[in-house]
């Protein structure tokens, strides 16, 4: 149980991960890793309003979410945590060292950054980062949908995933 | 992105080919696909999504706004844009039953068949049949 899914992704909640991998999955709760929906009650709002009743969504300023995350491991509800960004991810994963894997779900265009994938864009100061993950036995790989094949981060960084 | 036309009077917004399916469907049953213009939101991010619904509704004076899913981030974009534009109208769980009923409600102010077109949308999902031993 506890966290089953460590996502990236520039939406946050949105169709795929609350149908897309909350069905299969029978996530029952959603973490959001964003320091400023944490501070912003009327976003907070727009996001509860995407969710259906039965699924409940805590929100967290990074520290937090580093404080909360050992009760949330623990929790016998399945659930995802999500961030919109790399950055937020990796501050995550320095101060908890507790996350084994990291899912690439939606990173997408923006200047500065090279497609990797249909969904996936990256700076280089990113791909940097995900690489240092991967350097410290964080299991990174890209998928969008769970019907999709994972790809591992070798993978997306040459590109070969787009082929 | 969009089959945009001078006199739609709302956008349909939703996920892959959601969008311009529903109003391919529309154009066949009635002729007036016209009325709408779609988005889809394959591949784009959320900022990405709400710039261009802002310049469509902006470009159209559109006040009404249908999309697919709650959790959507068409939805959320269109609800960052009510902030904004409080006369905008959000319908979602749009269905063809929705815009059937819309395009044929041109005597009233778009907003108020967009109230009318989701009773209608709503009143529409029937299930019929799966009875013990049917088959």
């Amino acid at each position: 149980m506890a966290i089953e899914l460590f996502r990236i992704d520039d939406r946050l909640i949105h169709g795929q991960v609350v149908v897309g991998w909350g069905q299969p999955m029978d996530l029952t709760f959603i973490v959001l890793v964003d320091d400023e929906v944490a501070s912003s009650e009327w976003e907070q709002e727009l996001y509860r309003m995407g969710v259906p009743p039965e699924m409940d969504v805590y929100f967290h300023t990074v520290e937090e979410a580093a404080e909360k995350l050992p009760s949330y491991q623990r929790d016998e509800r399945r659930g995802a945590l999500l961030t919109g960004d790399i950055e937020t991810m990796a501050r995550l994963i320095e101060l908890t060292r507790s996350i084994p894997r990291v899912n690439l779900g939606g990173i997408h265009h923006r200047v500065g950054r090279t497609q990797r994938l249909r969904y996936v864009f990256l700076a280089p100061d990113e791909e940097k980062a995900l690489r240092e993950l991967a350097a410290r036995g964080v299991d990174v790989s890209a998928q969008d949908v769970p019907a999709a094949r994972p790809l591992g981060l070798n993978e997306v960084l040459s590109g070969e995933g787009n082929r | 992105m969009s089959e945009s036309e001078p006199d739609a009077r709302a956008l349909v917004a939703g996920h892959g080919d959601f969008a311009a399916g529903l109003v391919s469907a529309v154009s066949q049953i009635t002729g007036r696909g016209d009325a709408f213009v779609t988005l889809s939101n394959r591949d784009m991010s959320a900022a990405d999504v709400e710039r261009a619904m802002r310049e469509e509704v902006d470009a159209r004076g559109l006040e009404v706004i249908f999309t697919d899913l709650p959790a959507g981030s068409c939805t959320m974009a269109a609800r960052r844009l009510q902030r904004e534009r409080p006369a905008v109208v959000l319908v979602t769980g749009t269905n063809l039953a929705t815009l059937l009923d819309f395009v044929f409600h041109t005597d009233v102010l778009a907003g108020e068949a967009a109230q009318h077109a989701a009773e209608k949308g709503r009143a529409s999902l029937v299930v019929t049949g799966g009875a013990p031993g049917g088959h």
